[in-house]
């Protein structure tokens, strides 16, 4: 026992030793490379919609940019102001207090530069205030729920996407312009930040808009998978909309059991950016559902050379994939920082940016992208706003996939609430502010 | 009245999926004294086999209906496989060490199989649903039913006799109930204890692996299905009792009646009725309902 003691000791010597007498990197070789890590679902189920297709997004943009002049400008620049982007991926699986963990290794231990990341908007709760603690650049790309920049400000903390606010406000103004009339809603939503807070905004919204009484609130479990009890339920009390933020292998599985059991007849279903599951379900996905993505992003993304070098290089990769809201948001996210950086490098002599440079100039930053124009606009600068577009599903018989038909496309300054306002109370007063013309 | 019929029915589909879940994790602690936490994994394994099964049977033109039996085959293949492998390539290693040992060692399990699924079937998902609209819809009332929901209610009851019977009505069974009470005085009665424990994990994997192959028509086959699995497993075991068949059924139906009158009538209630009926079994009769009588050496 005490030889085996003795021998470990020896053994962490050892290598404390080696570490100790190890050279340091070169400043040079550390100033060529820009670090950057891409927290993401690589594990669970949150990474075959999402996580595996963002992480997947990042990667060939970088590859792209390190080669130089693939994309289109402004974005034709090698790397990020000339400096090659080294990117790693961490799975963003393992629950919040594993995140935050893995956060402060990321920038303690591992040293990257800026990370970009989470899709669980509880993971976005718990890093963002940690990022602001350490001091470091966090730039949230897909998580949806609004409480990040109105429950406090940040200074090192950035979301270059719309909040889920816009998806409920989307959807609800759709209603309105078409002019549908709904007696009831129901709502059948993940159990957690992100479902709580977009069934929250939808029905306030509509409540306010079409003055449409609330029928019930299910919350089943996110990763429950078996939704025979609630499609029942559903069933039992025959509203004339339902609303639904499953996502992923839940929103799957969510239709292939409804739908047999016509829950898509004689009534409306809207999901919140549920553009994600067109492609995998194909002929399963039922037609004439009401459906985002949000943003201008997948199947309502409109021809531009940023869109079409983002749809050619999805499908060089992923044959027969067509790019959906998650390779759209972590693009935004991706050309968003390299902007930000570029800006900060070329206001400072073009010499390496302090990452306090890189968050100045991307605060209140606007820049294009494969979705359309991106405004950091709320939260002082450091929440994004943009166009957000709705529409119906209908089986293309000629291109033999889900598309969507009946399009309205809404401006950021209408389906998002004005800087200074919290979307709960910006909804509850009516939408002041709202420019939809 | 409707409502009453669509909680029962409701129920009782909930339950014969959460019993097909559960048993082969109670039959393994039963008889080795092991909480499997990979249990999950075998059930994620059986709906991706399955998956493939369904895939290459329906690509052809064979009867629809020998569908399920490809499923069923595809499970005993993954249970084949992976039953005895574990149970002699790494389990036997730790039986005569602490009982936390072994759950250690089967949470181990759970992450390397979580990987490996991912690394053989990767994240993207697959699909089963041919079987799910073999057996038509069924109208009760005014409330519409996937005909194969019903069949799974039937399916989780032949699962639970033939299991009763061959443990109770068979001599094999009886050998296996003996190992269950006192795997050493088995032992010194010429049992062979080490063939019972191979079969009797083989057993449990194949059940875990047809519960999943029998839920892939139903959802997108994909990685994480193994978590919720495990944790409504082990609710299960510990209300019907450890290592109890009839505890497993007894405990499944209280779980799936309480889920549905929760969705049903409270909602807000869903998320913690199970861990709410849990709590209450485990402050009035800790061992479960039909825990099995413990031994005393003397």
């Amino acid at each position: 026992m005490r030889s085996a003691f003795w021998r470990v000791l020896g053994l962490a010597s050892c290598l404390a030793v080696a570490n100790f007498l190890a050279p340091p990197a070169p400043a040079q070789e550390k100033d060529k490379v820009f670090k950057l890590g891409i927290v993401t679902f690589t594990s669970g189920p949150g990474a075959e919609s999402f996580g595996t297709p963002g992480w997947n997004a990042a990667k060939r943009l970088i590859e792209a940019f390190n080669r130089g002049g693939e994309l289109p400008a402004p974005y034709d620049k090698i790397g990020f102001g000339g400096r090659k982007v080294e990117v790693s991926v961490i799975d963003e699986s393992g629950g919040t207090t594993k995140q935050v963990q893995e956060l402060r290794n990321a920038f303690d231990r591992d040293n990257f530069d800026a990370i970009i990341g989470y899709i669980s908007s509880s993971n976005c709760l718990a890093a963002a205030p940690v990022a602001e603690e350490m001091k470091k650049l966090l730039i949230l790309f897909d998580c949806g729920t609004p409480r990040i920049f109105e429950d406090r400000e940040y200074q090192y903390v950035f979301r270059n996407s719309s909040h889920a606010t816009m998806d409920n406000v989307a959807i609800v103004r759709y209603l309105q312009k078409r002019k549908i009339k709904l007696a009831t809603a129901a709502g059948i939503n993940p159990d957690y930040a992100y479902g709580r807070d977009n069934w929250k905004d939808f029905i306030q919204s509509l409540q306010k808009v079409l003055g449409t009484k609330t029928g019930s609130e299910l919350w089943p479990k996110f990763g429950a998978g078996q939704y025979g009890t609630e499609i029942s339920a559903l069933l039992q009390t025959n509203p004339s909309i339902i609303h639904t933020s499953l996502w992923g292998g839940d929103l799957q599985a969510f239709i292939l059991q409804a739908a047999p059991r016509g829950l898509f007849k004689n009534r409306l279903v809207a999901i919140m950016a549920g553009d994600h599951v067109l492609h995998p379900l194909g002929k399963r996905m039922p037609e004439g559902v009401i459906i985002g993505a949000r943003g201008v992003g997948g199947p309502f993304a409109k021809q531009s050379a940023l869109n079409d070098w983002l749809v050619a290089s999805t499908q060089k990769h992923e044959p027969g994939v067509l790019p959906s809201q998650a390779h759209y948001r972590m693009t935004q996210s991706v050309l968003g920082l390299k902007s930000a950086v570029e800006k900060a490098m070329a206001a400072n002599g073009n010499k390496r940016p302090t990452t306090e440079q890189i968050a100045a100039a991307l605060r209140g930053l606007e820049w294009d992208t494969p979705s359309g124009k991106i405004k950091m606009a709320l939260g002082n600068g450091h929440q994004a706003i943009q166009a957000n577009a709705i529409g119906v599903t209908k089986w293309d018989q000629k291109l033999n996939r889900m598309i969507v038909t009946d399009v309205e496309v809404f401006a950021a300054e209408c389906v998002n609430p004005p800087a200074g306002i919290k979307s709960e109370d910006w909804i509850a007063q009516g939408f002041p502010g709202a420019k939809c013309d | 009245m409707q409502l009453a019929s669509t909680i029962l029915i409701d129920g009782l589909i909930d339950a014969s999926w959460i019993f097909i879940v559960a048993v082969g994790l109670t039959l393994i602690f039963g008889v080795l004294n092991i909480l499997n936490i990979a249990h999950g994994n075998f059930y994620a394994i059986g709906a991706y086999v399955a998956a493939n099964a369904v895939g290459i049977y329906y690509s052809g033109s064979n009867p629809p209906m020998l569908g399920l039996l490809a499923m069923t085959g595809a499970a005993l293949a993954a249970a084949i496989v992976l039953g005895p492998l574990l149970e002699r390539g790494l389990l036997r290693f730790f039986y005569h060490r602490d009982e936390i040992v072994l759950v250690l060692v089967t949470y181990a399990l759970f992450l390397i199989l979580e990987d490996a699924t991912k690394l053989i079937w990767g994240v993207n998902p697959y699909y089963a649903y041919e079987p799910y609209s073999l057996f038509g819809n069924v109208n009760v009332g005014r409330m519409n039913y996937v005909g194969y929901d019903f069949f799974l209610i039937g399916l989780a009851v032949f699962i639970g006799i033939v299991l009763w019977l061959g443990l109770n009505r068979t001599r094999s069974g009886k050998v296996v109930l003996a190992v269950i009470h006192d795997r050493e005085m088995s032992s010194a009665a010429g049992v062979n204890v080490t063939k019972i424990f191979v079969i009797a994990f083989t057993i449990g994997v194949f059940l875990a692996a047809l519960a999943g192959a029998f839920t892939a028509p139903k959802i997108s086959v994909q990685p994480g299905l193994a978590v919720m699995v495990v944790l409504l497993s082990f609710a299960v075991v510990v209300i019907g009792g450890l290592g109890s068949i009839e505890g497993a059924a007894i405990a499944s139906l209280i779980v799936g009646l309480s889920r549905a009158l929760a969705i049903h009538l409270a909602p807000w209630a869903e998320l913690f009725i199970v861990y709410l009926v849990m709590a209450m079994m485990l402050a009035v009769r800790p061992q479960g309902i039909f825990a099995p009588t413990a031994l005393r050496k003397i």
